[in-house]
């Protein structure tokens, strides 16, 4: 009888728990759901309105003309040079920095990490406002060009590269790989390309692939220094045709969110480190 | 360190090398720091110097004493406005949508596919996002005839997406996403050994989240709303691509007064206006700063 009495209990006691946590976490759902749905229409009335034809019917020539807009294509080629420029430019100065500061500056890396948020308090638009007037007098080829704007982007992009990098090499052990390629005869620049880079490769992915995602959506200093990128000629072509930039924008949302998911996918990828914690 | 007792002389010895060493160590951040210097430190600078000049070159503090007056005295309220209410409604759905997220697995798709998504929307929304609230609740976006169907036409209302209103709610996608991202860490911070000891010890939910989780939580949560009047201080793209100035906030008075005309002094006022900016927003982040460090306390 005791028996029996003691196991009812605390089932009664623990069924009830479990549904309420069932409860709670079915609330917790509605509530994503809500979100979701509120998130999700912009993008559906987006997509609704570049397919928007002519009195009423669907279309799909925002679309398709989209390549073949005036200035889309050069833009677009345009913003890729600077998102390869940027990537290229970053990763050089910040890898060897980042690690740097990782393998002999350990006490600086607070320090580091409050330089690379700075680019957040100082706004965009007085950073344009500053580099049009610290660099009047520079030559064409550094302002005249896109080249000014691959240089600030790569500040503005800091505060994305430094965490991305700096969650990487955290989770190495750094100081061995570097003595172990260095007792191996390695120099410096074979020991950070060959053992430092290839082992931080999805910190060095997702850092890019953010960087580029930035230089995909920036505006504002794009358009005050004057420069014609892919979000530039969007905003001007939608004063005209609001379907093609509409169209423009989604296009460049979606591949944004498609390629962080596939840095979010391949980070979970890692091969899991064993000899670690052995002394 | 543990071998200074042992000698007289290997203190001062063992810290001039480690100093020498050290010095040759920060030698590694030299093309950081020039980098910087060149291209973030310089053009900061040059918005100071230019705030305290005139058009011919002499120092005034007409400028900044300028920039107090109207109609940029209006301009900072309105942009203060936005951002303090898209910064605390955000932060408080941001931390509703951040709990449900937390009730999702964490290496699954729906988890994936919610930071991802965040990340887009807080980071690169600016534009898109603009484009697509015209879609959705322009004069004849999408939502805006469905409402006029249901015969609410929000337009009807004194809604309109060109104005206060709709830069306060397109704000709010992507304050929203960013309070998600800013958040998550913390709540995941919060170990359910906690709240397995008060309940152990008798406590119940309420006194759970009252005692313990509540006041753990506090310092991220309030960094949070500080980071997000900052996102939203700073924010143009959306405004520009959305209402072409008739909203007056300072970073579109700063754009007109830089790039609007060739006025020498106008450009300076707009320098002024732009050290204004810095200097809100970096109190703001100072803030957030010694929030986060508080909460990175009991974190990880």
């Amino acid at each position: 009888m005791t028996t029996t009495l003691t196991a009812t209990g605390p089932t009664v006691v623990r069924r009830a728990v479990i549904r309420a946590a069932g409860l709670r976490r079915h609330g917790w759902r509605a509530v994503l759901a809500v979100f979701a749905v509120c998130f999700l229409l912009p993008l559906g009335a987006s997509l609704a309105f570049s397919l928007r034809g002519p009195d009423g019917s669907h279309s799909l020539s925002a679309w398709t003309g989209l390549p073949g807009q005036p200035g889309f294509a050069s833009n677009l080629l345009t913003s890729l040079e600077l998102a390869a420029g940027t990537v290229a430019l970053t990763l050089t100065l910040m890898v060897p920095t980042v690690t740097w500061v990782h393998l002999r500056l350990p006490r600086w890396r607070p320090v580091l990490e409050s330089v690379c948020l700075l680019p957040l308090v100082i706004p965009p638009v007085a950073l344009a406002g500053g580099v049009l007037s610290a660099f009047q007098d520079a030559p064409q080829w550094l302002t005249g060009t896109p080249l000014i704007l691959a240089l600030e982007y790569t500040v503005l992009a800091l505060p994305f590269t430094f965490r991305a990098l700096d969650a990487g090499l955290a989770a190495l052990p750094l100081p061995t790989l570097i003595e172990a390629a260095r007792s191996l005869g390695a120099g410096w620049p074979t020991a950070l390309l060959r053992v430092v880079v290839p082992n931080l490769r999805t910190a060095v992915l997702s850092s890019a692939v953010l960087c580029a995602a930035m230089v995909f959506g920036e505006y504002t200093l794009a358009s005050l220094l004057l420069m014609n990128t892919l979000p530039v000629w969007t905003v001007q072509v939608g004063q005209q045709n609001a379907q093609v930039a509409t169209a423009a924008c989604l296009l460049t949302l979606l591949l944004s969110w498609a390629l962080l998911g596939l840095i979010s996918l391949a980070a979970n990828r890692r091969v899991p480190r064993t000899s670690r914690s052995r002394p | 360190m543990t071998a200074r007792p042992l000698t007289r002389s290997a203190p001062a010895g063992s810290r001039s090398r480690r100093g020498g060493r050290q010095t040759r160590n920060l030698v590694g951040l030299t093309p950081f720091s020039l980098y910087l210097a060149v291209f973030l430190a310089l053009p900061t600078m040059a918005v100071c110097v230019g705030a305290l000049h005139d058009d011919a070159g002499h120092l005034t503090w007409s400028n900044l004493r300028q920039i107090t007056d109207e109609p940029y005295r209006h301009a900072f309220a309105v942009s203060t406005e936005v951002s303090a209410l898209t910064a605390a409604v955000g932060a408080v759905l941001g931390l509703a949508a951040a709990f449900a997220t937390t009730a999702a697995p964490p290496d699954g798709l729906l988890r994936r596919l919610v930071t991802t998504a965040c990340g887009v929307l807080a980071y690169f929304g600016g534009i898109p996002l603009a484009f697509a609230f015209v879609a959705t609740l322009g004069s004849v976006g999408i939502v805006t005839r469905w409402l006029a169907a249901l015969g609410a036409n929000p337009y009807d209302h004194g809604f309109t997406l060109f104005g206060f209103s709709g830069i306060a709610l397109v704000y709010l996608f992507f304050q929203v996403p960013l309070m998600v991202l800013v958040i998550l860490p913390a709540i995941e911070g919060l170990r359910p050994q906690w709240r397995e000891a008060a309940r152990s010890l008798g406590g119940s939910r309420r006194q759970y989240w009252r005692f313990v989780g509540g006041p753990l939580l506090l310092p991220a949560f309030l960094g949070a709303v500080l980071l997000l009047f900052a996102n939203a201080f700073n924010a143009y793209a959306t405004a520009a691509a959305l209402t072409n100035g008739t909203v007056p906030l300072v970073p579109m008075q700063v754009a007109a007064a830089m790039s609007g005309n060739v006025d020498a002094d106008q450009q300076n006022l707009g320098n002024a206006l732009g050290v204004g900016m810095i200097a809100v927003v970096g109190v703001m982040f100072a803030a957030y700063t010694l929030l986060s460090r508080r909460t990175a306390r009991w974190l990880r």
